[in-house]
Formats: C-alpha cells, sequence, structure tokens
C-alpha cells in the first residue's frame, strides 16, 4: 500500500489531499472533498451516473484512481451553478422535465455540459450518441434530448445577447 | 467496489518504467486508460502489488503516417482515433471500430495500446489490427521488439508481451490503392462486448478481383484470430454477393463461440456468418469494387 500527496483542482479550488493509492477518485470527491452531487450508480463503468470532466472531458471517476487525477483540473456538478445562476444545461433539465429520480442527472449534465462546450449547436443524434455512455432508467430519453437542445438554444441565445450589447 | 491495496508509482520516461516492471515482473502490471484493468481490480478478479502508471511518460499519444505506416502511439486514447480527419478518411476499418468500442465517455480514457495488450478475445481492435497486417512495438529491458499482430495473441488474456514490456506503438501497414475495410458489429446495447463482430480487409486487382483479404472474427474465438480459410476463398475471385457470402459461411463454421447471455452457440455462429459477408460487402465497396 501507498500513500500518495496528490493536488487536484476542483471547480476551480486547487485541494491537496494524501490519499491511498487504491483511492477512486468518485470516492476523493465524495468523502474527502463531501462533494456528494457526483453520484455511485452501477460501479462497473456502464452507467455514466459518475461522470466528472476531467481537462474538459467527461470521464467515469469510478474507473479512475484519485492518484490519476494529480495535477489535473475536475468539473463536477456542484460546479455548474455559478453566482446563484444555474447553468444553460440544468435550466434545461428543469424546464424540460429531463429527469424523474434525477439519479443519472449529475453525470448527463456533465455529458451534456461538455458536448455543448465542444459542440454548441449538435444534432438530435450527436446529442444520443454523445449521452450514449449515460444510463437513464426513468425518462426514455426523450426529455434529456429535449433539455439539452434547450441549453443549446439559451447558449445562443445568451451569446447573442452579449453580442449586441458588446 | 474497492480493489485491494497496491503500491502506485508513475515514472516520467519508458526506461524508467521498464526498470520498475522488471524489479517487480510477477507482482507489476502497467496502468495505461485502467477502462479495462480498474473494473478487474475493482471486481477482485485480479490483484496487483504495483501499478506502474504510464499517464505521465510524454510523447505515447499520436497518430502519423510515416514511411508508408499509420503509427499509433500506444496510449492513444480511443476518443483522438474517433475524432481523427486522417483515420476518418484514410483508415475507415479503424474508424468504425473505435466508434462501438466501450462508450464515447470510456472512450475519452480507453487506449488503443491498452485494448490490445489486455489480450481479452472480446475486445474489438484485435480483429481490426489482424485483418489490417499491423505491428506491435514493445520496449523492455532489452530494448525495442516488434511484433507482428499474428503472432500477438497467445490466449485468453494472454499475449507475447512480456511482464516487463510496454505496449509503445501500433503499425499498420498503409493499404494500397484499391483497397477497402470495415468493421460490422453486433451489441445488445452501447458499451457491451460484441455478440459477435467481424473486420474485414481487402485490396482488388485492377480487373476487379480479390488480391489480398483479410478476415477475422470478435469474441467467437478464445483467441483473436484470422479466418484463414475464408481468406483463402477469396482470393483470385470477383467479389459477387454468393463468394462474400460462402466467405461468411467459412469463417463462421471455423469459429468456436461460447454460450453466454449473449446467445447461444448457433446463433453466435449465424449472427458471425452474417456478419463477416456484410463486413466484406462494405470493405468490396469501400475499395471500389461497386
Amino acid at each position: 500500500m501507498s500513500m500518495h500527496k496528490i493536488k487536484v483542482t476542483v471547480n476551480g479550488a486547487a485541494e491537496e489531499v494524501e490519499v491511498e493509492a487504491r483511492l477512486l477518485l468518485v470516492h476523493h470527491l465524495r468523502e474527502n472533498l463531501r462533494l456528494t452531487g457526483t453520484h455511485i450508480g452501477c460501479d462497473t463503468t456502464h452507467c455514466g451516473a459518475c461522470t466528472v470532466l476531467l481537462d474538459g472531458k467527461p470521464v467515469k471517476s469510478c474507473t479512475m484512481l484519485a492518484v490519476q487525477a494529480d495535477g489535473r483540473e475536475i468539473r463536477t456538478v456542484e460546479g455548474l451553478e455559478q453566482n446563484g445562476k444555474l447553468h444553460p444545461v440544468q435550466e434545461g433539465f428543469w424546464e424540460k422535465h429531463g429527469l424523474q429520480c434525477g439519479f443519472c442527472t449529475p453525470g448527463m449534465l456533465m455529458t451534456s455540459c461538455a458536448l455543448l462546450e465542444q459542440n454548441p449547436h449538435p444534432s438530435e443524434l450527436q446529442i444520443r450518441e454523445a449521452i450514449s455512455g449515460n444510463l437513464c432508467r426513468c425518462t426514455g430519453y426523450v426529455n434529456i434530448i429535449k433539455a439539452v437542445q434547450y441549453a443549446a438554444e439559451k447558449q445562443q441565445a445568451q451569446k447573442e445577447a452579449a453580442h449586441a450589447a458588446a | 467496489m474497492i480493489p485491494s491495496s497496491f503500491d502506485y508509482v508513475s515514472p516520467t520516461s519508458i526506461a524508467e518504467a521498464v526498470a520498475l516492471l522488471a524489479r517487480q515482473p510477477d507482482g507489476a502490471k502497467v496502468l495505461s486508460g485502467g477502462q479495462s484493468l480498474l473494473p478487474l481490480l475493482k471486481l477482485r478478479l485480479g490483484q496487483v502489488e504495483k501499478l506502474v502508471d504510464i499517464g505521465r511518460i510524454p510523447g505515447l499519444e499520436y497518430l502519423k503516417e510515416e514511411g508508408g505506416m499509420l503509427k499509433i502511439g500506444g496510449r492513444t486514447r480511443e476518443a483522438a482515433l474517433e475524432h481523427s480527419a486522417l483515420i476518418a478518411t484514410r483508415y475507415p476499418i479503424l474508424h468504425d471500430t473505435v466508434r462501438v468500442i466501450a462508450d464515447p465517455i470510456v472512450r475519452n480514457l480507453a487506449t488503443v495500446g491498452g485494448n490490445l495488450a489486455h489480450g481479452d478475445p472480446g475486445n474489438d481492435h484485435p480483429a481490426t489490427m489482424l485483418v489490417l497486417g499491423a505491428q506491435v512495438v514493445v520496449v523492455g529491458p532489452k530494448g525495442e521488439r516488434v511484433i507482428p499482430i499474428d503472432q500477438f495473441f497467445r490466449g485468453l488474456f494472454a499475449t507475447a508481451l512480456e511482464p516487463d514490456e510496454i505496449l509503445t506503438e501500433i503499425r499498420v501497414p498503409t493499404p494500397p490503392s484499391r483497397s477497402g475495410g470495415a468493421y460490422v458489429k453486433l451489441e445488445r446495447k452501447v458499451g457491451d462486448y460484441a455478440t459477435a463482430a467481424a473486420a474485414a480487409q481487402v485490396t482488388l486487382s485492377a480487373t476487379g478481383v480479390i488480391e489480398r483479404a483479410g478476415l477475422a472474427l470478435t469474441n467467437v474465438n478464445p483467441v483473436p484470430q484470422r479466418a484463414a480459410a475464408a481468406e483463402k476463398h477469396l482470393i483470385g475471385k470477383k467479389p459477387d454477393a454468393a463468394l462474400l457470402n460462402e466467405a461468411g459461411r467459412l469463417a463462421a463454421e471455423a469459429s468456436s463461440p461460447n454460450a453466454d447471455r449473449r446467445g447461444q452457440v448457433d446463433y453466435k455462429k449465424e449472427m458471425a456468418r452474417v456478419l463477416a459477408a456484410r463486413a466484406l460487402q462494405i470493405a468490396v465497396d469501400r475499395a471500389g469494387g461497386r
């Protein structure tokens, strides 16, 4: 067994903690940093409930060691809301009822957020492909797709408003 | 689920990593993308004394054409292949393959080298690399050696890779003109291993007969291997539907799937037959054969 001092930037704040080599990133987030918005679902790399962004890309935090994240930047669902305002994808899931039980939602939000950062105007097929590693057992995905489309439109409107104001 | 305890090191050079592996040949294991290894450790189907994380070694992630070959760095992420214009336009069979490996999130971490080195007959790259005639570059204490892919897979989860060697590069010969390839997979859902899948790569002559043929199946044999009888049957003939179907039949006949939750033996063989014929047809179409 080896212990390692790691420094991971989580939602913009650098957190230095000593961890056991076998500690999974999801446990580091939930137990060391008390960021319990990231869920543990299947625990076998299938469901995507534990999805977080690693340097901007979605990864399954149950299938990565905390030590592997040393020096990297992580974003979790807690980092989406800014200054008391929901992120457009959060607003989309609210407005379009993109959840029922909500268990998959943190992962869905992070994957959707990364998709829109990479591709601001995804087609329905591209949205479906992007979230194909995130399982939802309630919604049948229909409202999740609508929520992501809502967020894409909202971001576009925000961009245009900012452009007009400038 | 929490893995058993292990030590962890993250060397910053291949030489350092090899030395660490050589010191502990039975207990140390290379950690690349970790998308197969970590689930195995979490389920406690496997145990290691030490993980040698190659994630911090620079220069292991690249895709480039050089000297008539496509060179893929051992730790290149599947997502990098998926989003590469070079792969999409020049190596469509590889593009087909990465798009059905696990799911898009897993592909952000999963690596091409890891997919091969894991030696899992359910993985998708082995069949594709077999039909492309790839070479695997490995580095150990005695230096570098190049292993033809036909000699790489030795058994279930067993490869020609020694415990103190690291897979550093995959080399794929650039196919000649009038070549085409395709990978077709049947899976129950995104992220599943193949019920069956087929990789096909053909080169046509100027008169339209098959000059070179590669055909291999996924997850229907204990060890990834080419369907030699089917390949032989294709050579020198016009690629019509009857020929491709017959090749599919020969490939399926030579396969030996296990019955499991994905289906019974007869069903898997039938799917292998259909998929092999379909992969061949797409390969022929892409080679310009119609």
